[in-house]
């Protein structure tokens, strides 16, 4: 049932057909050693897909991603990939594709992206350890795949709303490394001019960031009604946590999503704790994709950037057309619920290891590319060390910048402000201004 | 019914003080005033769309409305299931992404399911994102105590949106402020909550033409004075304005000429319009149905202790409000658990006479 086949792309008339074979291929033995499946994962046939052939005819551009580095296209060529791990349908016949293709270009922007995300967060740990990062503090470190297999097959049209967790939303969404990283350190060159902080990044189609644990499934319903209003063809993906997954609003949007057809993706990022109480101690039910009631749902593998680009291609697709859906992403953070939490009185630093050591995705991305021959190892190590750049070049200025001058305290309280003063600590004596320009 | 009567002789105790010529004008209830309010910007602006409890095929659990549902269809006016924090969230999330809902709550007291997306979701946003998202909403429906209904459905939310920057909150008394304050506040790109009263919906209050009007605004943050006088100034909004002038026509026949200030905005508060007031009258009682703990009438003392109008008093100001219990269900309880006009008079009359203070410190020992 399971096996490894590639496909060579005609451009680039490298032949791949060795991978077929398990004596030759590393990755096929280490992956059939790895991976035990049971009925209920097995690879599951391949769906038909009508937006199969975009990944065939080259790279996807999106918009607001950082450019792609060191690959000519004429040159490309493209892997054909089984998953390692199938997905679990909930009230759906068929699912995504678990053979997926994988173009060089795709491999490097996936593999610059989570590396990127990564090191931004360890950025945010060092300058939060330095006391430069006030308040609460959330790394998405460990989650990486997520949010670049959900980013890689969002078109233009389509909108994200996530909760507390979004450093690597942020940036995935067009903002600088240096507009997430000073946001952090509070100055103004941050995204929000450092009046948001660590939970309130907002970019065009990306509604935040929200520090209100389930709150933005509701506000993402909305996103999505208004796609629909204006029928602009787009999908919301809100995002939140399995914590969140036992709030009321949550269900009273996946409710009336379905009673409206809103072209919504509700996708659980499962990471086994809501702060600290494990998804067993705080639901009834864990199996998060099958939580929507009559909406359909897919579980994921979300240590798998492909599985999780796969899923959501396939739900954007299922909203638009057919309605609303749930994503559940099984993934998991190596660090705390916040740098405040040190997470191990809940977990054990043996099961952190353990997830580090078996299903880390950047780990386990940078094995296929190598294995794959997308791309070799001095090319994802001048991946690494172009990222560690970017993210020193931010650093230094979320560290150097300056804080705003103190009159746009007042600033952006009201997009058209009536109040002749606003009030001080005492007197009114405040004119109310925008900090930046409208 | 007692309050049509009531409010026709506060309408006639307004008229009888008017300084404007009498014109034989048309009358519009209050119901039809929010009602057309609603049509035309629905006509004006296609990113508006109205949605909660009842409002399309039930044409609104108060009939505000009333065939709007028949005339722009499930698109734009849109039923909700019971559900308010879901629905509220959904509404301010479609404001965020560029339209303009009216968020019905079929009373203010099930807005506290939502009170989260009405403060953190709607009014914090544009502030948190340093002006890149505003949040152009409104949430409406009846506010404050109806009748006979008891503790859960009778509460003043004035105070409790007010407080909060980044909204703007207005409470319309009559057909004139609920048409043209709700079109504004549809208009307005920041989040409004408009807080109206059951109790006024099926009240006709005569209206010039120039309100019928389809660009016929109330500007938000703006008071009218309802009633123009020199002895003591009456603030109040919403239905205690009705009480208000009531209780002025009472004063009047005692020869204490009141002058009657309709908030129409809670926040902004047009303290400009109050301080004025207070210069020219000296006296100054606050009425409003909701509680006195941090209330509007309590912003109001504060407003004035802090500007150089607290020279201008020749007594203590006093508040005429709800009383400081959860409202009961028996009428002649539930009568007693609000401001009177008796009440207003009461208080107007020790306020000029400079007795409240020593009224109170007496009672005190």
């Amino acid at each position: 049932m399971f096996k490894i086949t590639a496909k060579a792309s005609v451009s680039a008339g490298i032949i791949l057909h060795n991978l077929i074979d398990p004596t030759k291929n590393a990755l096929l033995t280490r992956l059939m050693r790895r991976v035990h499946f049971t009925a209920a994962e097995l690879p599951r046939p391949l769906a038909p897909s009508a937006l199969h052939d975009r990944y065939e005819n080259g790279v996807i551009t999106v918009a607001g991603v950082h450019p792609n580095v060191g690959l000519e296209q004429e040159q490309e060529q493209t892997a054909r990939v089984r998953l390692q791990r199938g997905f679990k349908l909930h009230r759906l016949s068929e699912g995504p594709d678990t053979m997926v293709s994988l173009t060089q270009a795709e491999a490097v922007r996936y593999y610059r992206q989570m590396k990127a995300i990564r090191q931004i967060e360890a950025a945010a740990n060092r300058l939060y350890k330095e006391r430069m990062v006030r308040g609460f503090c959330h790394l998405y470190t460990g989650q990486e795949a997520c949010a670049v297999g959900m980013r890689a097959v969002m078109r233009p049209e389509d909108s994200i709303i996530s909760a507390y967790r979004v450093h690597g939303w942020a940036y995935l969404m067009g903002l600088s490394a240096q507009g997430v990283l000073a946001e952090l350190t509070g100055r103004r060159s941050g995204c929000s001019c450092g009046k948001g902080g660590s939970m309130h990044m907002y970019a065009p189609n990306f509604y935040g960031g929200n520090g209100i644990v389930g709150a933005q499934v509701s506000l993402g319903a909305g996103v999505a009604l208004a796609s629909k209003y204006r029928q602009n063809g787009g999908v919301c993906l809100a995002l939140y946590g399995d914590g969140a997954a036992n709030q009321g609003q949550v269900f009273e949007s996946f409710n009336m999503a379905a009673l409206w057809q809103l072209p919504i993706v509700f996708v659980c990022e499962n990471n086994n704790y809501g702060m600290g109480t494990s998804a067993e101690r705080a639901a009834c039910n864990t199996r998060y994709y099958t939580r929507g009631d009559v909406l359909p749902g897919i579980w994921v593998d979300g240590m798998d950037v492909l599985a999780v680009r796969s899923a959501t291609e396939y739900a954007i697709e299922f909203a638009q057309n057919r309605g609303p859906l749930l994503l559940e992403l099984c993934t998991y953070r190596y660090g705390g619920h916040s740098l405040s939490d040190p997470g191990t009185s809940y977990r054990s630093r043996e099961e952190v290891k353990e997830v580090r050591r078996k299903s880390d995705a950047i780990n386990r991305f940078r094995e296929l590319c190598l294995d794959y021959g997308l791309q070799s190892q001095e090319q994802l190590e001048e991946i690494d060390a172009e990222v560690q750049t970017e993210v020193q070049n931010a650093v230094k200025v979320a560290r150097s910048d300056e804080e705003l001058a103190p009159q746009y305290l007042w600033a952006d309280v009201y997009a058209q402000n009536i109040e002749p003063r606003l009030r001080s600590v005492y007197g009114y004596d405040l004119m109310h201004a925008r900090s930046k320009p409208t | 019914m007692l309050r049509s009567r009531l409010t026709q002789a506060a309408c006639a105790a307004q008229r009888a003080f008017s300084t404007s010529p009498r014109v034989l004008a048309k009358q519009m209830t209050v119901r039809d005033a929010l009602n057309s309010a609603l049509d035309d910007e629905l006509a004006r602006d296609d990113r508006v769309f109205l949605l909660g409890e009842e409002v399309a095929q039930y044409d609104g659990a108060y009939k505000i409305s009333r065939g709007l549902w028949k005339k722009y269809g499930d698109k734009r006016i849109i039923d909700t299931p019971i559900t308010e924090m879901g629905f509220a969230g959904i509404a301010v999330g479609a404001a965020m992404a560029g339209l303009r809902p009216v968020c019905e709550f079929m009373t203010f007291n099930f807005s506290m399911q939502a009170i989260d997306h009405v403060i953190n979701s709607a009014a914090k946003t544009f502030y948190m994102s340093a002006g890149a998202v505003n949040v152009p909403i409104v949430f409406r429906g009846p506010n404050g105590a109806a009748s006979g209904v008891a503790a859960q459905h009778s509460q003043c939310f004035a105070a409790w949106y007010a407080h909060c920057p980044g909204l703007k909150v207005v409470s319309p008394y009559d057909s004139e402020d609920a048409r043209g304050l709700l079109k504004s506040a549809i208009r307005d790109p920041d989040p409004v909550v408009v807080l109206e009263n059951e109790l006024m919906y099926g009240v006709a209050f005569p209206v010039d033409d120039k309100v019928a009007d389809k660009d016929f605004l109330v500007p938000i943050g703006k008071a009218k004075i309802m009633k123009p006088g020199k002895d003591i100034t009456i603030v109040a909004h919403s239905k205690a304005v009705e009480t208000s002038l009531l209780a002025a026509a009472e004063l009047a026949k005692k020869g204490i000429d009141a002058e009657v200030i309709n908030l129409r905005s809670i926040r902004p508060l047009d303290v400009a319009t109050i301080f004025a007031s207070v210069r020219k009258t000296h006296h100054l009682i606050t009425v409003e149905n909701g509680w006195p703990q941090h209330g509007v009438g309590a912003e109001i003392c504060a407003r004035i202790m802090e500007d150089q109008t607290f020279f201008e008093l020749d007594a203590p100001i006093w508040r005429c409000c709800g009383v400081d219990v959860p409202m009961p269900y028996a009428k002649s309880l539930e009568i007693n658990a609000l401001p009177q006009v008796k009440d207003v008079t009461e208080a107007a009359i020790k306020i000029v006479g400079n007795k409240v203070g020593k009224a109170a410190a007496t009672a005190g020992k």
